[in-house]
């Protein structure tokens, strides 16, 4: 099997889009936060309707049935695909071609939601989601729906202002050249030392007067990209 | 072209459709300028730019966050253009009036299984517990048979209440709570090969079987039937087109036809959840009945089962009978 957490679909215009699927953890905390915001509303209630009394009850239980049942479809159908806690993770819920889930698929995967929950704490879920190509729980795969990131890291080309631009000593194949522009661009999530440590591999391919392997191939990333 | 002079030539035009999308995200309706006008009516255009934008990059292999930026703009497009609102407010009465009926027709086969497991095991069980009062106890405990007992009782001012304070508001709470949740679970459960729909039907047949011989057997017959006469058209029908529903995702994974298993589960999940609105607002009138006019004491027995009668009619009447050929024809133009 091969895992790819991205997924690929043909627009009617012949371009691919993609979007990154979301794995068991982030959809973990999206649903305690959910889960969460709806206990809080419940036991808010309960307090209120401790003084009401038997309407209040009442009162009690259809909210109750509401926030069970009818909260994720609301927020799918009406909010983008996204409950609170889905909105905190930046994460949210869509058919599985990329277009906004509608009224059907969402009551399909949130009446669903208590068949992944058996035997107890989503257990057939939890399962599903981790054994199959597109994480999707039973519900998900039934209603034809995946949960993708809802923001991806747009391009910044500010890390690069400081930098100035090398050109290569010598031809750089196509791959190697998409190795040297990313590594240029993707600065925040690596530590210096382990930027120093992976450009440190291309050192006896280095010009001599090369002084920090990580500058000269930055430089080069600059330099491929369209600065002189 | 090298990807910095790419992006200089479109980066103004990229930012464009990015505050587009973004408004057309925040409903800025009253702002609809000419400009706003113009900007929607090139929009179609604009998006098959973006398109060839995104696919160029792909093909020149730009760097991966270029790629990314030009994905989302496209993925707004595509939802802007593609996604589809669900006001339309004639198709839904039409759905209600139609739909549901022509939803439960094409699906006969796993109706008639889900009413023999639930009532097969009704009447079996009502008929033991007649002949022997005991068996009861093999499906509720001595304190539920007791509080079922008080509910009856033919000197209450209200039925079917475990206590006399609790108002009708409550009730009515707590058969949507209680009952629109047992109609979904059976509904969903039915994803395990149908087993778990079978299992929560003739789970539910037992015990109403057995109450009702309890009852019968107790001679409570003038407050038990008026009672569950007037909900139980809606309540019991729309209990077993729930499990129906959740038998044919079952069927679909086991005999999946010419379809894979994934694919032949959509296709029964989208024409099960068409019966599972119509359960829905089903259980919601079955509530209500239940809470405001089954319950009172006050009304003739006689009234109550005759409306109870018409409602019994009415339900098999628009479920199965109604309007033949206009339900054919909403079933053939809604082929899935």
């Amino acid at each position: 099997m091969k895992l790819d957490t991205v997924a690929l679909v043909e627009t009617p215009e012949g371009t691919d889009l993609h979007a990154d699927l979301v794995g068991l953890l982030p959809r973990a905390l999206a649903y305690i936060v959910d889960f969460s915001i709806r206990a809080g509303i419940i036991f808010a209630l309960w307090i209120f309707a401790i003084f009401l009394g038997g309407t209040g009850w009442g009162l009690f239980l259809i909210v109750f049935f509401l926030l069970e049942w009818w909260y994720p479809v609301y927020f799918e159908v009406f909010r983008g695909g996204q409950t609170w806690g889905k909105r905190i993770y930046k994460i949210k819920v869509v058919s599985d071609d990329l277009t906004p889930i509608r009224l059907g698929p969402s009551l399909i995967r949130n009446l669903l939601r208590s068949a992944d929950i058996f035997p107890s704490f989503y257990g057939v879920g939890i399962l599903c989601i981790l054994t199959t190509r597109r994480f999707q729980r039973l519900g998900d795969l039934a209603a034809g729906t995946v949960v993708i990131y809802s923001e991806n890291e747009v391009h910044d080309t500010s890390a690069l202002n400081a930098v100035s631009a090398v050109t290569p000593h010598h031809p750089i194949g196509e791959d190697q050249q998409m190795a040297f522009i990313n590594f240029a661009l993707n600065r925040g999530n690596m530590s210096q030392e382990r930027q120093e440590e992976i450009a440190e591999i291309i050192r006896p391919r280095l010009p001599l007067n090369a002084d920090r392997a990580s500058d000269y191939v930055r430089g080069v990333g600059k330099w491929l990209l369209g600065a002189k | 072209m090298k990807q910095t002079e790419f992006e200089n030539r479109y980066t103004a035009f990229w930012s464009e459709m990015e505050t587009f999308f973004d408004q057309a995200s925040s409903l800025a309706s009253s702002e609809q300028d000419d400009k706003r006008a113009a900007q929607i009516a090139a929009f179609p255009k604009n998006y098959r730019l973006l398109c060839q934008h995104l696919a160029m990059a792909k093909s020149r292999r730009y760097a991966a966050g270029l790629i990314t930026r030009l994905n989302n703009l496209v993925q707004q497009g595509y939802e802007t253009l593609y996604g589809q609102s669900i006001n339309k407010r004639a198709s839904i009465i039409d759905f209600l009036i139609y739909g549901f009926p022509a939803a439960l027709r094409s699906n006969g086969n796993c109706l008639w299984l889900a009413a023999a497991v639930f009532v097969l095991p009704y009447v079996a069980m009502m008929a033991a517990v007649m002949l022997n009062d005991q068996i009861i106890y093999s499906v509720m405990d001595a304190e539920s048979v007791r509080s079922m007992e008080s509910m009856y009782d033919p000197e209450l001012r209200k039925l079917g209440r475990e206590r006399q304070s609790d108002t009708d508001i409550y009730m009515f709470g707590y058969y949507i709570e209680n009952n629109i949740g047992i109609g979904f679970r059976s509904f969903a459960m039915g994803i395990f090969a149908g087993i778990g729909s079978l299992v929560i039907l003739a789970y539910n047949g037992l015990v109403i079987g057995a109450v009702s011989g309890h009852m019968t057997a107790l001679g409570f017959v003038d407050t038990f039937y008026p009672f569950v006469i007037g909900h139980g058209s809606f309540e019991l029908t729309a209990i077993v087109f729930s499990g129906a529903a959740g038998l044919k995702l079952g069927f679909s994974l086991l005999a999946p036809g010419s379809h894979t298993r994934l694919k032949a589960l959509q296709i029964a999940a989208k024409d099960a959840i068409k019966i599972m609105y119509g359960v829905f607002v089903m259980l919601l009138i079955a509530a209500f009945v239940e809470a405001f006019w089954s319950s009172s004491s006050t009304m003739p027995n006689a009234v109550k089962y005759s409306v109870g009668a018409l409602l019994w009619v009415f339900v098999y009447y628009y479920c199965f009978f109604f309007a033949r050929s206009r339900v054919a024809h909403y079933q053939s133009r809604h082929v899935s």
